[in-house]
Formats: C-alpha cells, structure tokens, sequence
C-alpha cells in the first residue's frame, strides 16, 4: 500500500504574526516557518503505518515555491520515502490545490492520501475534503485514531459534542487531527540521511490544472484589542463582579 | 436565486446554532430554504424559524456520511446561489467537498457578511482577520454562529419532502459517541467554565460544581485533554470549538493564541490563574490572581452563598 502525504510550509505556530506593508498578506521575510503540525501528525501515521507493515511506502509532496525544500527534507528525515515538490505560484487556494493534488495523484496512485485536517496559517480545513471530492473517494476527517485491515480503514472522527467511527475502503481521503498521534524527535543521523534521499520536482504548469484564484483577499488587519480588564482582590469581589455582569447579561444563576 | 440553508439538529431538536444562521442569512435579500436532514419533528420544528421560505426535508435517523450528503447538496444548489452553515464539524466535514464538486471555492468561518460575495473571516487562530471577496457565481460559507442574532419563531411554512437517498456511500458509520450531559450544550451556552492543565486529577471535581451553579457548560484548553483530565468534545480553541458565551470563566490556563481563538468574542472573560504575567490576563476583563485550587472552591461557595441569599 502507498501512502501519499501532502505537506505545507507555514509560518510557524509560535512565532508573532506580521501582517505584510501592503496589508494583503502576512510578512513571511525571515519568520521561522515549519511543516504545518497537523501535516506532520499526518506523515508520522504514515511512517507507523509502514513501519507496523501495513504500507509499503511514504510519498511527500509539497506545493509552492523551492523554499519547500526545508520541510520535505524534514519530511524525509521523519521517515518518508521519497518527496515530490510542485513547483507552483504562490497564493494557492485550497481548490487549487486539490486540482494539483489531484493530478499528483493521478501520476503516482496512491492507495490512501493522509493531509492535516487544516493549516495554521489560512486555517480554512477544506484541502483533504476537496480532494476527496475530485478524486470521487470515500473521506474520514478530524481523525483521532486510524487502523488498516484488509484494504479497509476504520478511523476514529472528533466531532462536535464526541466522536464517531467510520469503516470506508481503499483508496480514501483521512484528514488528521493533533490528537491521532505525537510526531517523533528527528535525531541528526536521520537528518543526515534525508540529505541523500531523492526530490522529484514537477511544474504545475506541466499539470495542467487550472489555478485561477477564486477569492481574494481585499485587507488583513488585527481583531480589535480587548479593553484593559480589573484585577479583584479575592473571591468575594469576584462573585460581587459577576453578579453584576450576570444582571446585565440576564443569567438568572447571577441575577 | 436563493439561500439553501443546512440545518443542524441533535435527532429530536435543532440545534440553537440553526437559529443564528439563518439570522445570518438576511444578510442577502434571498429568500431562505432550510435543509433538514432528520426526523419529521425536526422538520416541524425548522418550519417555524422566523423568515424562512420553506423546509427541505429528507427523511433518515442519521445524518448521512459526507460522500453522500454533498451530491445532495450540490443538487440542490441547481435551485439556490449560496449554501449556508454553521461552522460545525458536520458543515467542515461536507461543505468543502460539496464546494469542490460545484467548482467553487468555500468561504470558511465567516465572522461577518459584508456583501453578497464579501466576508471577514479569521486566520492564524483569530490573530489576523481578513476581507475576502469571492469570485464564484455560487457561495458556499460556514459561519460563527455565535457572533450572530438567532431568529424567533414565526407561523409554519411548507414543507418540501425529498426522494430518499439511493444509498451510495462505500463509508459506512459503525459508531457513533455522543456525550449526554446534564450541562447545557459548549456551543450554544450563556456561561462557560473552562479549565487548563493546571487542573490536573481535580478537573471535573473542582469545576464541575462551579459549572453547576452558574448553570455553565464546561470547556477545556488541548493541554488538559490531551492530559486525560477532560474530554476532547470540551476542547476549545483553534482547532476545537469556538465559543462566544455571555461569560466565559478561564481557570489555570494560559490564554495561548490557539485558545484565545476560541473564545475571544465572548462578552465578559474572567481569568483565575496564579501568574500575574499569564496572557490570559490580557483579554480577562476580570482577573484573579491566585491558586486555583483555593480560589475555585471559594468562589463557587460564594456563589451558592448569594443564590441562597435570593432565594
Ligand atoms: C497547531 C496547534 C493547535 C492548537 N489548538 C489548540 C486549541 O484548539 N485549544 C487550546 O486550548 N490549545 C490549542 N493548542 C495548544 C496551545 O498552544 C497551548 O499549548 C494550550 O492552550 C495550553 O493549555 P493550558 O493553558 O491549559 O496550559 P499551560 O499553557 O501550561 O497553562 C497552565 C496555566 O495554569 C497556571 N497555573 C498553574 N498552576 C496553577 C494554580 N495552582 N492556580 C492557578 N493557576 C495555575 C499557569 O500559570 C499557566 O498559566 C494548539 C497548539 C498548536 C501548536
């Protein structure tokens, strides 16, 4: 079984955000950018699947720019067998990248594609259901725990209020949450291994896939700061702050 | 054209969240059809919602998985311009691949409608909040419920009924966990209170009888239910749910980005925590500085002490 996982450089997830001088974007010049998390939650179940032997191999593709070289040696470095990298313009939307996704897919035939459930930075969780939709597959999303039996997977789903599990066969969609595992410390060796492993490089335009945005993104500004707040000395005065709060709001346990 | 709204419902009734949206929908001047994908009470109950054109009704116990509720969705957007929800995991589950399927892009999250095809939505878990304009003839857009008015109830309109579904789905569910609890739904509660990994073991002994009194539904940081101290239905946050109750009441956690972007609208935030530097204090428009594990049993006497007092 071959296990495509499609990974996304963003900003990384503690560093300040900085929104660009033209107010379009976020200023990226010389943050720290990483792998998206739940992308590398992805590729970490991956790289179990095939060491417990249930998968024979682990494809990385990332989409965009050369830069994305750094995660995908990352990538490698974590265990995956071999990278792809998608030479793209920048500014992708999440149907353009499914169309892109989809025909990486169509050239390399993975049996199951595993993507985080959303990226940090656009925060917009559509990438795994997109693709699925192209590609006509079965999807689990938000998924928590993930077993292969027999071409078939059973994934646990987070949803609102609990959780569900699902059956569906191969090839499938699954999209990851933080929760489905904790990705491994690469150690230097491995570092230095990934150096020597292959990066395929392919164009979009080669693809042929239209990328016409479908959005755009008209300003981008900070959400209004929270007046200053009150410190209160004990319980009592906070009790007597809520009351008060709790009048004004019609909370009857307060009024 | 017109608004298909997909409506939200627990299997007996709609979930409050339908309510907002369809308040949100009145940002176009279309009218609204709601998609009940549930029992005939549920369809009943949706009938009444205030301003509405009619119900859409699709008889099943459970809702169907993704791969089959999209074709759905996508053929009846033969009828409609804009497909509307909650920003809820049955919506982020459904309402992408329904997008892909009509070609269009999907308009997650939105915090405000600004125009037909105009919306203001967060990224970087709500540090940034961006205007974005859509090119799409048809919209496809969840939006934060909380952040907008729920309508009333008004005389039934019809009820459209629709051919079942042929059953195509190779997914199957084979379990499904829902939490009952006492305690008013996360999602739609005027008060939260909400714990971190400070809590520990005491999790629910320590803040299930200060949610008791106040009526409150109880919430969680990812640090406390990775830890095991809550459940993960009860994670709030970026990649949990967003809530925006009346009063939301943040005990022994931080107040990470990823958190705040969960919980930032609500009306009045109140913060317990002994580090006097802790980010949550930013935002808490009532802060005490102390031990939780002293403060949370005080102030939840002395809320029983003031409801006994009225009584
Ligand atoms: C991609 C990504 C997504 C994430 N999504 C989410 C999300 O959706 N929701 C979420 O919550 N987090 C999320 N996180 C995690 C987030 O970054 C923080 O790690 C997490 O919110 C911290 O939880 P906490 O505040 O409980 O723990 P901590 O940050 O450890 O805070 C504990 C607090 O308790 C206080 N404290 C300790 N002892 C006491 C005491 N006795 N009395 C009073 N106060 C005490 C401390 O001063 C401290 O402020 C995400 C992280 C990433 C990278």
């Amino acid at each position: 079984m071959k296990i495509l996982v499609a990974i996304k450089r963003v900003l990384d997830a503690n560093v300040p955000v900085r929104i660009r001088a033209d107010g379009l974007d976020v200023e990226i010049s010389g943050a720290r950018m990483s792998i998206n998390p739940f992308d590398e939650v992805a590729l970490e179940e991956a790289v179990r699947l095939k060491e417990c032997g249930s998968a024979s191999e682990v494809l990385a593709v990332a989409l965009g720019a050369a830069v994305n070289q750094d995660i995908l040696r990352h990538a490698l470095a974590l265990g995956a067998d071999r990278a792809v990298q998608v030479e793209a313009p920048a500014g992708l939307q999440p149907l353009g990248v499914a169309k892109l996704l989809q025909a990486v897919v169509a050239r390399e035939q993975p049996d199951l594609v595993l993507i985080g459930k959303q990226a940090v930075d656009d925060d917009a969780g559509q990438e795994g259901q997109m693709l699925a939709a192209l590609l006509g597959w079965p999807q689990a999303t938000f998924v928590s725990a993930l077993q292969i039996e027999n071409q078939a997977l059973q994934a646990v789903r987070e949803v609102d209020g609990g959780t569900e599990t699902l059956a569906l066969p191969l090839p499938a969609v699954v999209t990851a949450d933080l929760r489905l595992n904790e990705p491994r410390f690469i150690k230097l060796p491995s570092l230095m291994l990934a150096r020597k492993k292959p990066i395929e490089a392919l164009s979009a335009d080669a693809l042929g896939v239209d990328l016409a945005p479908r959005l755009s993104v008209k300003a981008l500004s900070e959400p209004p700061a929270r007046g200053a707040g009150r410190l209160v000395a004990d319980a009592a005065e906070l009790v007597e702050c809520l009351q008060i709060e709790g009048r004004r709001l019609e909370i009857k346990e307060l009024s | 054209m017109s608004i298909l709204i997909l409506a939200e419902h627990d299997g007996q009734a709609l979930k409050p969240a339908t309510r907002r949206v369809v308040g949100a929908a009145s940002s176009w001047t279309l009218p609204a059809d709601v998609l009940v994908v549930g029992s005939q009470a549920v369809a009943r109950e949706a009938a009444q919602l205030a301003g509405i054109r009619q119900v859409l009704h699709l008889e099943c116990d459970a809702v169907p998985v993704a791969e089959e509720l999209a074709p759905l969705l996508v053929e009846l957007m033969h009828e409609h311009s804009v497909l509307l929800a909650a920003h809820s995991s049955l919506a982020r589950d459904v309402l992408p691949r329904a997008a892909a399927l009509l070609d269009v892009a999907m308009i997650g999250d939105a915090v405000r409608i600004t125009g037909p095809a105009s919306y203001v939505r967060p990224m970087y878990a709500g540090r940034l909040l961006a205007k974005v304009d859509s090119r799409d003839a048809i919209q496809v857009v969840t939006v934060r419920a909380p952040l907008f008015t729920p309508v009333g109830d008004a005389p039934a309109v019809p009820i459209q009924t629709l051919p079942a579904l042929t059953g195509s789905a190779t997914t199957r569910r084979i379990a499904a966990n829902q939490q009952v609890s006492e305690r008013p739904q996360l999602a739609s509660a005027r008060v939260v209170v909400s714990g971190g990994r400070a809590l520990g073991e005491q999790f629910d002994t320590l803040l299930a009888p200060l949610a008791e009194t106040l009526g409150a539904a109880l919430g969680a940081t990812r640090a406390a239910v990775d830890a095991g101290f809550a459940a993960n239905e009860l994670q709030v946050g970026q990649t949990g749910i967003v809530v925006a109750p009346g009063i939301y009441l943040a005990v022994g956690l931080s107040g990470a980005a990823q958190h705040l972007a969960g919980m930032s609208d609500s009306d009045v935030i109140v913060a317990i925590n002994q580090d006097p530097d802790a980010p949550i204090f930013k935002v808490a428009d009532y802060g005490l500085v102390g031990n939780l594990f002293e403060t949370v049993p005080a102030v939840t006497r002395a809320i029983r002490q003031l409801q006994e007092r009225q009584a």
